[in-house]
């Protein structure tokens, strides 16, 4: 059967959002990134001799006690052996559907075991022996010039060829 | 996360960018995108779900080699619910909770400025 739709099926978040702070009284609607041009670099060897690494907008804990607030404040880009990834990794603070659903499954938002298994069946070369961590930033600026080159700079420490980034 | 993937592709590390949020990964324009229709919270498939994950990732992998230009996004076949209802609850706004929402406004306000000062 034909379905028609008068409007897109996929939610419009920026739309969303902008909708949900203003009920909360914000008067000044959050200014999301827009680019023209986009970067683009290509695999320059079989994925079977590449080095892949993750990268999560999750947080490894919260220390017992610590407030959300205070939590942001000392959160820094990270990174973790990818075997010994927390049993549950903090989500809490990130904007998530938590109606709809959850994120007790470490591999619905971080699949680090479903990496090791590509690797081992030889679809890549290897996975990174760490994942790495960048919270979700209110300041682009701030993501742009101190997150974005940090995790770059891990990712060559670990001679990484290309990366994953699963955004929650 | 858009923005780190498009730092690595200007310093020569090929990035895939997993995700729900359609909108805001391709306004912001990263050179590879696996978009999942589904909740924000499971990007990469559906809680417990092994099969599913390791398709995920596994078109994720593909995507990183196959590509040939950014702005490339590839949607993958998996539905969250037959039918839309999920996609009304997240961020909802209606006349029913529009007074507990501004009242939550306030109370955030309110704490921010405490912290400032």
């Amino acid at each position: 059967m034909l379905k028609r739709r008068s409007h897109r099926s996929f939610n419009c978040y920026i739309d969303l959002s902008r909708e949900y702070y203003a009920a909360h009284g914000y008067t000044k609607p959050y200014a999301w990134v827009y680019n023209h041009e986009v970067p683009f670099s290509r695999l320059e060897k079989p994925l079977s001799q590449c080095r892949i690494a993750l990268v999560t907008t999750a947080d490894i804990e919260k220390l017992p006690g610590e407030t959300l607030q205070e939590r942001h404040r000392h959160r820094k880009v990270y990174a973790h052996p990818s075997d010994k990834a927390p049993e549950h990794f903090y989500t809490q603070d990130l904007e998530w559907d938590k109606v709809s659903t959850h994120t007790d499954d470490n591999e619905s938002f971080m699949p680090l075991n479903r990496l090791a298994r590509s690797a081992a069946k030889g679809k890549i070369g290897s996975a990174s022996p760490r994942f790495y961590g960048v919270m979700t930033d209110y300041s682009q600026g701030r993501a742009m010039k101190k997150s974005a080159p940090k995790i770059l700079e891990l990712c060559r420490e670990d001679g990484v060829d290309a990366v994953i980034l699963p955004a929650l | 996360m858009s923005l780190v993937a498009r730092h690595l592709e200007e310093n020569n590390i090929p990035s895939v960018v997993v995700g729900s949020a359609r909108d805001v990964v391709e306004e912001c324009g990263v050179a590879r995108f696996l978009f999942t229709d589904f909740p924000l919270g499971n990007p990469c498939g559906r809680p417990w779900d092994k099969e599913m994950q390791q398709a995920i990732l596994e078109m994720a992998l593909n995507l990183l080699q196959g590509a040939w230009q950014g702005r490339t996004t590839v949607q993958t076949p998996f539905r969250w619910a037959e039918d839309d209802e999920w996609r009304s609850v997240f961020m909802k706004v209606s006349e029913e909770n529009s007074e507990k929402l501004k009242k939550q406004g306030e109370a955030r306000r309110a704490q921010q400025e405490k912290v400032k000062n």
